[in-house]
């Protein structure tokens, strides 16, 4: 009986949230070293270089696009929409993991959530701040967007709000608007711990000037709690909402392969998947750069293995019934989008999307492969691309052979495309470079509350 | 450990947040208040003509009517500039040495166009049709203003989209019978001004607009091609 008892508490032990032997002092000391002492590392200097030279092509490619307008693109009639939407709802679906992470596992009380939050956060805004951008850049006069606001203006317009368009919009404003407030209330006392451990002038100037004078008294306390939970309920429906609109920009056209009514939750299911795998690709090499796998354990991979694998199977779902519903229905147009699709012209994008977003994934129903980093880290590269695939086959593939056979074309990508795709891999890797130099990439007060639950626990049993 | 920041932040940060409040309120209201300037907007304005020609002396004064020149403003999308012959009409006869006129004559003695500067331009984006204004019921006054008193032709209206779609949602407001339509002292209907239109004797504007708005079928146009073909 005592034998068996020591037996599991090691089992459990190993499979904890955080690895036994934390301490309050500890914890902090881990986390707000990496930005305060670490300083900068050739690392953390080759990576930030390799971004930032991206970054600076996707302003060149920005330049250029402002000079020379959209055409510089493989875009035409056909094919009006492709990368830059395609990138669009892939980024914007990125995000949707940090939101899911952060406000409804706190509603749901999932300690798991604990110490990836910060970073999936951070990366929200950083993927919305990409997508944001694509819409934009797709306009024919783009120093004109604001006039999809509705503002008093000496035209008497609205926007049109029957538009999709431009519930976009407001989903996307909505969303950055949110996603920012909550992170940035969640970063307060950390960054009031930052300045309280600072040795540097400069530091301790910054770091406090941002934390707003905290002070961690009981009713700074109070309000951060009311003012957390309040914004993990406003921003809940918002992981579900967000995409859903994103999905109308499609579903509320007539063109085969978008006019479908299975396209919200697909999207939404789809955002998840997708942001989970970007979660798991950067977490996988921050816990080991980063020495963090303490922290950021096994445990939370193999959770995060499982989100993937459940929103995977819906979005497999999605796919057998846009197939059925396409014979079903016997609508011809629909039947031949689908044929289409799977022995077309892009019969090669089609098949690796299914490959990469069906077949390998299943990998995860194996414990060994939720628990193995390097394998987890594949298959999450490979669900990134399966997703990115799918927005494109989803918007070019469509588009391309929309309903008269004189309005048929085809869609190759220019350099140009190429250059925007990766400097907006440029514009997200230079921000969270920065992120996690500059600010505690896991939130020490909640990993402190964690530990001091787990403590406690340790001392009951 | 030592204050990073002195007492007085505390003060500071709780002032900024109603600077940036009020900053945001003023910058709005400068940004509405010079849109509706006449700076912005260029009301008012007149340009330096050629020939100093007056309005205000050649309609108020003389009562000659709008279309002796401006002759196809009835039948066409523009209004039409008068040929120097339509001026010789008048000024062969009297005037005939003004050094004012000089131009006048030397355009004739030429036959080289006066380059008569537009007070009144659309863009070109615009498709504006006088003819069906003027059918409608719509007078010169209600666009081109109190034309009779311009010693120098000045713009009247802001010619921004919200000037013309004002009238497109609500035509009432402004239509006028067909009879009334090139008259430059034109009052609309009130107490003191009443309008008789069709035996009807009309002391309010919205009244009339409505009935005007039946008999000549006017619509309200407000699709984006009905002006952006």
């Amino acid at each position: 009986m005592d034998s068996e008892g020591s037996q599991t508490t090691v089992t459990e032990r190993q499979d904890s949230l955080v690895k036994p032997g934390f301490t309050l002092g500890t914890v902090t000391d881990k986390i707000s070293s990496i930005v305060l002492t670490r300083g900068t590392t050739k690392g953390w200097l080759g990576g930030f270089a390799i971004a930032f030279a991206l970054f600076v092509l996707l302003n060149i490619a920005m330049g250029y696009l402002f000079y020379r307008g959209v055409g510089i693109w493989g875009i035409n009639i056909p094919v009006a929409w492709a990368f830059a939407i395609t990138n669009f709802v892939w980024w914007i679906g990125i995000g949707h993991a940090g939101t899911l992470i952060s406000a409804f596992l706190l509603l749901m009380h999932q300690k798991w959530r604990t110490s990836i939050n910060r970073f999936a956060e951070a990366m929200t805004i950083f993927a919305v701040a990409c997508a944001g951008m694509f819409p934009l850049l797709h306009m024919g006069r783009p120093w004109l967007f604001y006039y999809l606001l509705p503002y008093p203006n000496v035209m008497w317009l609205w926007p049109q709000f029957r538009s999709p368009l431009v519930w976009d919009v407001f989903a996307v404003s909505t969303y950055m608007t949110v996603s920012i407030l909550f992170w940035y209330v969640g970063l307060l006392p950390d960054l009031a711990t930052l300045r309280d451990k600072a040795k540097k002038k400069i530091s301790q100037i910054t770091y406090g000037f941002f934390s707003m004078g905290w002070r961690g008294s009981a009713s700074h306390w109070k309000r951060y709690e009311v003012a957390s939970l309040l914004l993990a309920g406003v921003a809940t429906p918002l992981v579900v909402s967000v995409h859903t609109v994103v999905s109308f920009d499609f579903s509320i056209a007539l063109v085969p392969g978008w006019h479908s009514t299975i396209f919200p939750p697909y999207f939404v299911a789809g955002a998840i998947y997708s942001g989970f795998a970007m979660v798991l690709t950067l977490a996988i090499p921050l816990r080991k750069f980063y020495g963090l796998d303490g922290m950021i354990t096994i445990k939370h991979l193999d959770i995060m293995g499982k989100v993937m694998l459940a929103t995977g199977v819906i979005v497999a779902y999605g796919y057998i019934m846009e197939t059925f519903m396409a014979f079903y229905s016997g609508n011809p147009f629909d039947h031949y989008m689908i044929m289409n699709r799977m022995v077309g012209p892009y019969l090669y994008v089609y098949w690796t999307l299914i490959a990469c977003n069906i077949a390998i994934p299943q990998a995860l129903w194996f414990r060994s492969v939720r628990r193995n980093p390097l394998a987890l880290f594949f298959v999450s590269i490979v669900i990134n691309v399966g997703m990115w695939l799918e927005r494109f086959v989803i918007i070019v593939v469509s588009l391309h052979r929309e309903y008269p056979p004189s309005y048929w074309g085809m869609f190759y990508p220019t350099r140009w495309d190429w250059a925007i795709l990766a400097g907006s891999f440029g514009l997200f890797f230079t921000l969270f470079y920065l992120f996690i130099r500059f600010l505690p990439m896991i939130s020490i007060v909640e990993m402190r509350a964690l530990v001091h639950k787990t403590e406690k626990k340790e001392q009951a049993a | 450990m030592a204050q990073v920041f002195h007492r007085s932040a505390n003060l500071i940060s709780k002032v900024s947040i109603i600077a940036i409040v009020i900053l945001i309120g003023v910058l709005t209201y400068g940004f509405y208040q010079i849109e509706e300037s006449a700076w912005y907007s260029n009301i008012g304005l007149s340009r330096q003509q050629p020939v100093p020609f007056s309005h205000r002396h050649h309609v108020g004064e003389l009562g000659i009517d709008c279309r002796y020149c401006h002759t196809s403003v009835e039948k066409s999308a523009f209004a039409g500039l008068p040929p120097t012959e339509t001026c010789m009409s008048c000024h062969s006869q009297i005037w005939t040495n003004a050094d004012m006129l000089e131009p006048v004559r030397a355009s004739y003695r030429d036959n080289v166009s006066i380059s008569w500067l537009r007070v009144n331009e659309l863009p070109q984006f615009v498709y504006f049709d006088h003819s069906i204004h003027v059918r409608m019921g719509v007078g010169c006054t209600t666009c081109h203003g109190p034309i009779a008193s311009m010693p120098l032709t000045y713009r009247f209206g802001t010619e921004y989209m919200s000037w013309c779609i004002d009238c497109h949602r609500q035509p009432a407001k402004n239509l006028r019978p067909r009879a009334e339509v090139f008259n430059p002292y034109y009052q609309q209907p009130s107490a003191v001004h009443p309008v008789s239109y069709n035996g009807v004797t009309y002391t309010d504007q919205l009244t009339m607009g409505r009935q005007l708005m039946k008999d000549y079928k006017v619509a309200s146009l407000q699709d984006c091609d009905t002006c952006h073909r």
